[in-house]
């Protein structure tokens, strides 16, 4: 056991865990961040991508020991305010999401994409996008709702 | 007022799946919850020889372990398959006993064999690896083909065999063969999938000891359904005190219609020690025990003219039910794969002859498509093939026989209502470019890459499905749905529905109908679904049944509400019910000109003596409040058809297949959302073209599951797509009154002939099997390339 601190959606939390707990378990059993999801056992599908020290990260790749003191965003703090990141208004507008559990690692991508390059082509979207798995898109409106996006932001 | 149904709205439920506010099984916790693991055969066939559990009961945590004997003991059912089967020689078709937990013999890897039940998972996992399982390892079944030669799986049961059908007329086939100038024959393998629904399968099952009363949350397709197996068939409880809940789904596509060994044993052991049981699959448990499709091997022949008409077609398949029947796993490889593999054209004489095979693999069950992916595979091949060897252009060749005019009464089983194929072709040739193929082609060669193009036109048979068909073809109950419509005094509407959405969007979509039909703000519409306790009996998600058949019933509901709504209005404005009439919401008598609207009437139907004069608005007959609910038993499938073209580039040094156009023109009839709509078929494309090029679940001869996990299963990723092309014809359905048919398997069912048609095409008509990986196209090119040389 150790003492995890961190500073998650802008609140402080410090809970008592198993050394070995990873950061998505930390999220959604410790701190009951269940927008966070687990789509797999091998770190391939995306589901669980948080920003960490404002970048993206499978969440399922780190133990929450490895990014303690760390600040982290899960997609129930991309809102300001009650008002939806540029991001999610896009997804919204054009579909870009249907059973919806892959969509909060896939928009968390996606605003980090947009960190890093303002003005994406649909390969750059596409390429980015390859580690986050979706069966229920075909994400044509994914790629779309970035583009969206990437005139918003 | 405005229609909502054909506009574009933004969905209901998309703000609460952005903001990590949905609420998956997986999300669900209940106070003093334990956690199951179930222990699973690391063997494809095997019988126990012991089982000891005395060192995991010692374990630290455990609260309880349960194996197949127990389960036995309290005559808790096992799985069930959902459709019987005849075959041709009249017999019943045979289906092993499958239980919860396996007690004797184990026959696919993943098949469990025990329960341990702990405090914490990591207690529960660190105890299942105490259990301990004396196997005699038996030598597996494989091999689809070969399977009908392999050892016995199933006591009793012969040759593996579940059933020989036949469907069709094996004497008309074989004098139209004989009248035939050519005949076209091909072998093929319509290679196995793994659905993969994003969301891995869960539940947690509580028993609440007071009421006497398991409720069970799980990834279900199909909650109502789910309960009445797990009633009638396993005896976990009586209906009244079993309550099934599918709160949100990510994604099923067919993985999530059948209850599972994991629902009946939570919800038995959850009673059991008197506690919340927690279960969730990890991926690698989905690969191995979440149902696989396809799996067929097909010889066909189509009998031709040389001018190119159809004459005759013959259809031999062996498909793969895996280790035992499910729910949809015997109609899926016969009635939903039967009727539809003669395709889109009219050819006088055709059967299908199925056999129906036990493996020691995964069980095979409905798969988005399900038996209608690989008929359109098995026509749409060989009807490429005969034009390569006729000569005749592929699009020309299809136009020449499709049927001419509609109903069209199809070889097999279906009168088709309604359709227009021709324009179909047109439009979808127009927007592929068709004519400027061969200048697309020629640069590809200047590149040094070969070019193909490759056709489907497709029709499929869902809306599953009018009873009396259903019945006369062997399933146990009617595939009807109902929605209950209510209002509340005060005007907002709820709508209680049978359906189930797993991502298809119906809080949005149904609203539309509800919506156009009451004349009610959308915003004021609530959908309700998934649970059991809320709402009336209904039979869930699949085969593209939510709108045709569900959609229907909220219609038909709504209808009553008008009536009522008129014969009140009648009596609250003192005239005749036939005076009245509705329009966007408010019931007006034509002659006087007054008016109600549906919110008044709503509310003197609940509150008479509020707003009025104390006197009941109800007329003699009419009580009290506005309520109304339908069962609605469709008169025929409905017929989603369209025509499909794809353009692939291949690089023959690396064998690499690019996908650089796909068209695809369908006719889904009226469309409600066209937004929902085009994810839709996007959405099925995806899994159509994986099919294709990618996805492959391969087992080895020992029945050990190759690709179990992402880094071996090629899931479709962002950039292996282009740009679709999406377009659409429009047909309304004849035989309900939306005029809708269904789009959410239709991509799924034309994207892999169309996209192996183009790299057949490129290759220069080799056949190479699904999936067409870089390795095997590669090894064609090299073919291409000797044989192109021999030639020179």
């Amino acid at each position: 056991m150790g003492k995890i601190s961190l500073e998650v959606n802008g609140r402080k939390v410090e809970k008592e865990a198993p050394d070995n707990t990873l950061l998505s378990t930390f999220l959604r059993e410790y701190l009951q961040l269940t927008g966070t999801h687990i789509g797999c056992d091998t770190s391939q599908c995306g589901a669980c991508v948080v920003h960490v020290d404002g970048n993206s990260l499978k969440s399922c790749t780190a133990l929450a020991a490895d990014v303690n003191g760390s600040k982290v965003t899960t997609i129930e703090g991309l809102e300001t305010n009650g008002k939806m990141h540029p991001m999610q208004e896009a997804f919204k507008k054009l579909h870009g999401l249907q059973c919806g559990f892959c969509t909060p690692g896939m928009v968390m991508s996606a605003v980090d994409l947009l960190q890093k390059n303002k003005k994406p082509s649909d390969t750059e979207i596409r390429d980015w996008l390859e580690g986050n798995i979706c069966r229920c898109t075909g994400y044509q409106n994914i790629v779309a709702a970035v583009k969206e996006a990437a005139t918003k932001i | 007022m405005a229609s909502l149904v054909g506009s574009r709205v933004e969905r209901k439920e998309d703000k609460r799946f952005l903001t990590g506010k949905g609420r998956y099984t997986a999300d669900i916790n209940l106070a003093n919850q334990t956690y199951a693991i179930f222990v699973r055969s690391p063997h494809a066939r095997a019988s126990i020889k012991k089982l000891n559990i005395d060192k995991a009961l010692k374990s630290s945590g455990v609260v309880s372990i349960l194996t197949g004997k127990e389960i036995a003991d309290d005559k808790i059912g096992g799985l069930i398959a959902g459709w019987a089967i005849r075959s041709e020689d009249g017999t019943e078709m045979k289906c092993p006993g499958n239980p919860p937990l396996a007690k004797d013999n184990v026959n696919f890897v993943g098949d469990p064999v025990a329960v341990v039940i702990a405090e914490s998972l990591a207690e529960a996992k660190e105890a299942a690896e105490k259990v301990e399982v004396d196997y005699k390892v038996l030598k597996a079944v494989t091999s689809t083909a070969d399977a009908m030669n392999g050892d016995t799986i199933h006591e009793g049961i012969d040759k593996n065999l579940c059933f020989d059908w036949l469907l069709g007329d094996r004497q008309k086939v074989k004098e139209a063969f004989d009248k035939a100038d050519k005949v076209i024959s091909i072998d093929i393998i319509n290679n196995r999938l793994i659905p993969n629904a994003m969301e891995p399968r869960a539940c947690v099952a509580d028993y609440n000891a007071a009421s006497e009363e398991i409720t069970l949350y799980t990834t279900s397709q199909n909650p109502h359904l789910s309960r009445l197996i797990m009633s009638a068939f396993g005896n976990v409880a009586p209906e009244h005190k079993l309550r099934v809940v599918a709160p949100d789904v990510g994604g099923g596509f067919g993985s999530k219609i059948n209850v599972y060994n994991e629902d009946i044993v939570c919800s038995w052991a959850a009673k059991k020690i008197n506690r919340a049981i927690k279960w969730v699959a990890e991926r690698s448990e989905s690969f191995l025990t979440d149902i696989h499709g396809r799996d067929h091997v097909t010889h066909a022949e189509l009998a031709v003219t040389k001018d190119g008409k159809f004459l005759g077609f013959k259809n031999e398949t062996i498909a793969n039910l895996g280790a035992y029947a499910r729910v949809f796993g015997t109609v899926t490889p016969t009635y939903l794969f039967g009727p539809c593999a003669t395709g889109v054209y009219e050819i006088p004489a055709a059967y299908t002859n199925v056999k129906a095979v036990y493996t020691n693999t995964a069980p095979v069950d409905a798969y988005r498509g399900a038996g209608r992916p690989e008929a359109t595979y098995t026509i749409e091949r060989l009807v490429e093939k005969a034009s390569m060897e006729l000569g005749i252009d592929k699009t020309e060749l299809r136009i020449k026989n499709f049927p001419t005019a509609f109903p069209f009464k199809q070889t097999l089983v279906h009168t088709v209502d309604s359709g227009d194929y021709v324009a179909g072709m047109e439009k979808a040739k127009q927007m592929a470019d068709y004519k400027g193929f061969e200048a697309r082609r020629k640069e590809s060669e200047a590149k040094g890459k070969l070019r193909g193009i490759g056709v489907t036109s497709y029709f499929e048979a869902c809306g599953i499905a009018p009873s009396a068909a259903v019945m006369s073809l062997g399933c146990g109950v009617g595939l009807w749905e109902s929605a209950e419509v209510r209002f509340n005094p005060t005007g907002q509407v709820t709508v209680y529905t049978g359906s189930h959405s797993h991502g298809q969007s119906h809080q949005t979509t149904f609203a539309q109908i509800a919506a156009d039909e009451l004349g009610v703000p959308i915003e004021n519409i609530d959908i309700v679904h998934g649970d059991t306790d809320k709402g009336t009996f209904g039979m869930g998600t699949y085969g593209s049944r939510s709108l045709a058949v569900g959609g229907i019933a909220i219609v038909n509901a709504c209808k009553k509400i008008v009536e009522k709504g008129k014969r009140v209005t009648a009596k609250m404005l003192e005239a005749n019910p036939e005076d009245v009439e509705f329009k966007d919401g408010e019931f007006i008598v034509s002659k006087s000109n007054k008016k109600k609207t549906i919110g008044e009437v709503a509310f003197a139907c609940y509150l008479p003596g509020v707003r009025d004069e104390m006197k009941s608005p109800l007329p003699e007959g009419d009580e009290p409040g506005l309520k109304e609910t339908s069962f609605y038993d469709p008169s025929n499938f409905s017929f989603p058809a369209g025509t499909h073209i794809a353009e692939v580039e291949i690089d023959p040094e690396t064998g690499q297949v690019k996908l650089e156009k796909y068209t695809a023109c369908d006719d889904f009839g009226r469309i409600i959302n066209p937004m929902v709509v085009e994810g839709q078929v996007h959405g099925g494309l995806a899994q159509g073209i994986g099919q294709a090029l990618y996805e492959n679940a391969e087992y080895d001869e020992t029945g050990q599951l190759m690709t179990g996990s992402y880094m071996d299963y090629t899931m479709p990723r962002a950039d292996n797509f282009p740009e679709f092309n999406i377009g659409y014809t429009c047909t309304h359905a004849t035989t309900n009154p939306l005029g809708v048919k269904g789009c959410g398997e239709a991509g799924a069912i034309a994207a892999p002939p169309t996209v192996m048609n183009a790299v057949i095409d490129a290759l220069g008509g080799q056949e190479v099997t699904m999936p067409a990986t870089a390795e095997k196209v590669w090894k064609a090119c090299k073919n291409l390339k000797k044989s192109n040389a021999k030639a020179a």
